[in-house]
């Protein structure tokens, strides 16, 4: 064979289009189910940012005469046990979702990356002392710190961010660092040691990029992860406090409360969660496959 | 006449290089419970423009030496002298002028480039780690160049790794190397893992860029048809010390110590009747760990010349004239 002969033509001349419009028109193309989950993720962020817009009434708007009316013209998702509009709430509760599960999830990925690469890249006696810390701390389970952290704080969305983030965080750097450890071995990495490269170098330009797949999972898992868990901390009171509506607050709360007689009140905050979570997931799939150069041109 | 003096100085003097692994026992306080000799006592001196190759069986510590000339592995003892200045205590930051001018071009093409890279980063990156060209135009373009050099087409440059052939990657290792324009290449077995009928072109390249470029090669393999055709002189090497050098002709017509006779005899000839009648040289047995290597000679176990005197005494590296050095008693 000749060594010079062209390999496949996997990659087409550059085309003249942005790196952005790229990936929207593959994604599209090569990951359908993926497209989905952009469209489902962009129409809750759609929501999330002009729910004061689209909402046709206030969020804590009362009306007695109105209470628990099923699906109709003027209220389309019914309304609960105060006669409060369910589409408005439902739209306020995804800003608040937005906010949460975004705030928090961002920070528990930081945090995973940071605790990740550093303890994974260096290893020895460091990594063996922050990863007993991390033991230590993963088998608190985190409505005890939450609890803790709100009887101290008092409640609020600060700190469950906060808390909900430093505890998937933690948990999460385990992942990471041993995606780190994987590729630390590789040989590219020893090249661009014996090449001179500085550390930084090595984990911006080497590690992180080949672990990015692990880190886009674990950042829309997470997501998905910390809006459920947020909904179980409202149930028993530690999340944001009433009469806030957030979808976790609104299905355990009210919706439980009124499931035989008002089945709308649950179903509504209960299949927007299911959505979301689910159009975040396989975005985040069809998100690690698009960017691997190595996926280029496969299904 | 200054010239003539900067030529002839070696570019690389290794003296009784030692590379030694402590083997660890306990969890949080560790101690210290026995070392692997992975090189033990090796000594060279390669002249610029010269091909060294080195060789031995798997786990003879021919990697190992390469690796600690690059200062990838700390020194246990002896000496490295890079183009006359001792770097064998050379820390971090004292290294990094040291490696523009000292590259390696590693055995496996596939796993030694970042698959999230495209080529052109590849190559331009030694650049930016050095600082050597301050713009991305200018290091594109002399990616391409090198790209150009080592027989790919330049506008490979945007692709990524996977979609080339183990033969185009490895020119890429290559042309990665050279893109600081180092004196001494330390090539650590840069054919094994390539098909037979991609190593002829590869090892060709080597030479080809040799002569273009006054390139000093450390030749790691343990092929000796491969060793033979690129080196000037050849060590080899077993349990982590050289047992013989010389240079190639020499070490090919006349082989000395048992152990290099031994491994040219499992050389197969490609003619039945010269491969049946010719003598052999039988070694049996496995190498001896490198954590307890044998008393006296460390050959002596798999010898078929060994006498009481290998039990006992090691072997120097006996000077027998014509720069051939062998370490036997009986040579």
């Amino acid at each position: 064979m000749s060594v010079t002969a062209a390999p496949a033509e996997t990659s087409a001349a550059p085309s003249p289009r942005g790196p952005m419009a790229n990936f929207f028109i593959r994604l599209v193309r090569d990951k359908p189910l993926g497209a989905i989950g952009a469209v489902i993720f962009l129409l809750f962020l759609i929501c999330g940012v002009f729910a004061d817009v689209l909402a046709p009434y206030g969020i804590n708007q009362i009306s007695p005469v109105n209470r628990l009316k099923p699906p109709s013209a003027r209220f389309w998702l019914g309304t609960d046990h105060l006669g409060r509009d369910m589409l408005s709430r439902i739209l306020y509760g995804a800003q608040l979702s937005v906010i949460i599960g975004f705030a928090a999830a961002t920070l528990a990925t930081i945090i995973s990356v940071v605790i990740g690469i550093v303890t994974g890249y260096l290893g020895g006696k460091v990594d063996l002392i922050v990863q007993r810390v991390v033991d230590a701390w993963m088998s608190f389970p985190e409505l005890i710190i939450l609890i803790v952290v709100v009887s101290v704080l008092g409640p609020g969305m600060i700190q469950v961010i906060f808390v909900l983030g430093l505890t998937f965080g933690i948990g999460g750097s385990r992942i990471i660092r041993g995606a780190v450890v994987s590729v630390r071995e590789q040989m590219y990495v020893h090249s661009a040691q014996s090449m001179g490269a500085s550390t930084p170098r090595i984990l911006l330009q080497h590690i992180l990029p080949n672990v990015l797949p692990p880190i886009i999972v674990l950042f829309t898992t997470r997501v998905g992860a910390v809006i459920l868990v947020e909904s179980g901390l409202s149930f028993l009171g530690f999340g944001v406090p009433p009469p806030a509506p957030t979808w976790g607050g609104m299905l355990s709360g009210t919706g439980r409360t009124y499931m035989y007689m008002a089945p709308w009140l649950a179903l509504a905050p209960g299949l927007c969660l299911t959505l979301v979570v689910y159009g975040i997931n396989v975005l985040g799939d069809a998100m690690r496959d698009l960017l691997d150069p190595r996926m280029r041109g496969s299904r | 006449m200054l010239d003539a003096n900067v030529a002839d100085a070696p570019l690389l003097v290794v003296e009784d290089l030692k590379v030694h692994f402590p083997v660890m026992a306990g969890t949080l306080f560790q101690k210290q419970v026995a070392s692997v000799k992975a090189v033990d006592g090796v000594s060279f001196t390669l002249k610029r423009g010269e091909t060294l190759g080195l060789v031995g069986e798997s786990g003879c510590g021919k990697s190992t030496t390469g690796l600690a000339i690059l200062r990838m592995l700390d020194i246990t003892g002896g000496r490295v002298v890079f183009d006359g200045q001792d770097i064998t205590r050379h820390d971090r930051a004292a290294m990094r002028p040291i490696r523009k001018r000292m590259q390696m071009v590693y055995q496996d093409p596939f796993g030694s480039l970042n698959p999230r890279m495209k080529v052109v980063d590849l190559i331009a990156e030694p650049m930016i780690v050095h600082d050597i060209l301050p713009n991305s135009a200018a290091r594109s373009d002399r990616a391409r160049e090198l790209l150009a050099l080592v027989g790919l087409r330049p506008d490979m440059a945007d692709r990524y790794i996977h979609e080339f052939s183990g033969g185009q990657r490895q020119r890429i290792g290559v042309a990665r190397a050279l893109a600081m324009s180092p004196e001494l290449l330390i090539c650590d077995e840069p054919v094994s893992a390539l098909d037979v009928s991609i190593q002829a072109q590869i090892v060709n390249l080597f030479q080809d860029l040799q002569q273009s470029l006054g390139l000093t090669y450390v030749f790691v393999a343990h092929d000796l048809a491969v060793v033979r055709h690129i080196s000037d002189r050849i060590a080899v090497m077993y349990l982590g010390r050289i047992v013989e050098i010389a240079d190639r002709e020499t070490l090919y017509k006349r082989p000395q110590h048992p152990y290099t006779q031994a491994l040219l005899a499992a050389v197969p000839i490609p003619d039945p009747e010269i491969e049946a009648n010719r003598p052999q040289v039988a070694v049996t047995g496995e190498v001896p760990s490198a954590l307890r290597p044998p008393p006296g000679c460390r050959f002596h176990t798999r010898c078929p010349r060994a006498t009481d005197v290998c039990r006992v005494d090691e072997p120097a590296l006996r000077d027998l004239g014509g720069g051939q050095m062998v370490s036997c008693h009986h040579a």
